[in-house]
């Protein structure tokens, strides 16, 4: 579904934010990308979807991600961003979760109903008439899966997904990308999250994959893990 | 500086109000749009000196601030950095124009004076006026009248564009205002000698988010042509609510309703 052949991201001309990394995935496969911050997360991301340059090859469902393609490309694919703040750029939360439907033609009646229904697999129809600077981060965040689910993505990509969520909206999250029947990849260092959403992990570690397979494996692995700055997710420590 | 925070409020309560609901803010953009443009157009078309006639016009703003349930008060102090400078331009109307128009009581009136006085009632109402749209409107709903008018899509993305701009940067501004302050809370405002990095960061840092605002927005399917969600076909509430305001400010034009209700009592 996704082949990703020998990518190259550079920023700029000296480093390497990743450098020749390939994997593929499955349909329907649940993802965990992880590494310490700066690993190449969000650059791997960015790179499917287009917004970075980048050397080697990239398919989506067989399409190759190539500038005549893009929009193909994105229409596939749901990005949720790191910051929720950069997601949002409508007034109100309604009108942004309407914005995608309409740019893709549908009517003004078929996006609201389409909005309504991620509101309600989000369990958040209380923010739909809220102003976006108004919410608090996790209510942000929330609105901002919604928006990108009212696209009816084939396959979801989110960047740490659970950063700067209090456990109470961090455990909803998690239950809702598992109540999400589609191809997901997510990017985050927090293991124990990977471990409830992911059945496979990929390990990068300063722009290369140290190790991909099962997340089961890979997680209760405490000197790989501790070797590129991670540690056990918690529910291991603690036995 | 709780000056500066005080006026990011205002803004953003701007773009409160103006997602509110009454019957002003249901009326459609393009009718409010034209009605306020013709409503500037004929008020600063009244003669120099007839200030008792553009007092009529004041009835415009108070009939929009009141059916939409904003407050006179608050209209008015949000116009408190515009007003002096009005007021600055017709100062010296009275030095110039010296010659007497009528008298009260023992105090002959000069035509600067009046003049002036016009002056700063035509800017009171223009900025009134301007204040009531963009009150009662949301932009987006702006931006869709725009296009309906034939505004090019260019215009009118670049300009909804710059409102977005505008409150990335205030956003930045304010959090990174936060840090500082946090760090040197006996400094009164920002010292000095960290403007410029201070306006160096706020630039790049909003620029950033503005390019990813811009990556989100074109990952949802953005190729330049907004679908405006609130935008609706005019309907015949709308055309008549226009039409019956433009009519009376015609007549409020021609005729000096001020002077004809003072006529009936002498
Ligand atoms: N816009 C950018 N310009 C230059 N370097 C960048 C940029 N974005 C990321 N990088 C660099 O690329 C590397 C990978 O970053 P990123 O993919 O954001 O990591 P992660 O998401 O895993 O934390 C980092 O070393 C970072 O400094
Ligand atoms: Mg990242």
């Amino acid at each position: 579904m996704i082949r990703v052949d020998s990518v190259t991201v550079k920023y700029d001309n000296e480093n390497e934010a990743v450098s020749n990394i390939s994997f593929s995935i499955m349909e329907k496969e649940a993802v965990g990308l992880i590494g310490a911050n700066g690993a190449g997360k969000s650059t791997i991301m960015k790179a499917m979807l287009g917004l970075v340059p980048f050397a080697g090859s990239i398919h989506v469902e067989n399409i190759e991600v190539v500038r005549d393609n893009i929009r193909k490309i994105r229409r596939k694919l749901g990005y949720v961003l790191q910051n929720s703040d950069n997601q949002m750029f409508m007034p109100t939360v309604i009108e942004d979760m309407m914005f995608g439907p309409l740019n893709y033609g549908h009517s003004h009646e078929e996006a609201e109903k389409i909005a309504d229904q991620a509101l309600i697999q989000m369990g958040i129809e209380n923010l739909k008439y809220r102003h976006n600077h108004k919410l608090s981060g996790g209510e942000k965040r929330m609105a901002a899966i919604a928006c990108v689910l009212a696209m009816r993505p084939r396959i979801l990509l989110m960047d740490e997904p659970t950063s700067a969520l209090d456990p109470y909206n961090r455990k909803i999250v998690i239950d809702r990308i598992n109540e999400i029947d589609r191809t997901k990849i997510i990017s985050s260092h927090d293991l124990d999250m990977i471990m409830d959403t992911c059945s496979r992990v990929i390990l990068l570690s300063e722009g290369k994959i140290v190790a991909d397979g099962n997340a089961q494996e890979i997680l209760t692995d405490k000197a790989l893990l501790e070797k590129n700055h991670l540690e056990l997710p918690l529910r291991i420590t603690r036995g | 500086m709780p000056d500066f925070d005080s006026a990011i409020n205002e803004l953003r309560l701007l773009d409160d109000i103006s997602g509110k609901d009454s019957f002003i803010h249901r009326i459609h953009p393009v009718a409010k749009l034209i009605t306020t443009i013709i409503y500037i157009l004929i008020t600063m078309s009244f003669d120099k000196y007839s200030l008792s006639g553009l007092m009529a016009m004041f009835l415009y703003p108070i009939f929009v601030f009141s059916s939409s349930g904003l407050s006179m008060k608050n209209g008015l102090y949000k116009l408190r950095y515009v007003l002096p400078l009005i007021c600055l331009v017709g100062i010296f109307n009275p030095f110039f124009d010296k010659e007497s128009l009528f008298n009260i009581g023992m105090i002959s009136v000069s035509g600067g004076t009046m003049s002036m006085l016009t002056m700063v009632a035509k800017g009171v109402l223009c900025l009134l006026s301007s204040y009531a749209f963009v009150a009662t409107t949301a932009m987006d709903s702006c931006c869709a009248g725009l296009r309906r008018l034939g505004v090019p899509n260019l215009i009118v993305a670049l300009f909804l564009m710059t409102y977005r701009y505008v409150f990335v940067l205030i956003d930045e501004l304010s959090n990174m205002l936060i840090a500082y302050r946090l760090r040197a809370p006996e400094h009164k405002g920002i010292h000095i000698s960290a403007w410029g990095s201070f306006l160096g960061q706020l630039l790049i840092r909003s620029m950033d988010r503005a390019e990813e605002l811009y990556n989100s927005m074109e990952l949802r399917g953005f190729e330049g042509d907004f679908r405006y969600a609130g935008c609706r076909r005019l309907e015949r509430s709308d055309i008549l609510y226009m039409l019956i305001l433009i009519a009376t400010f015609v007549m409020a034009r021609y005729i000096n309703i001020a002077r004809v209700i003072g006529g009936l009592f002498v």
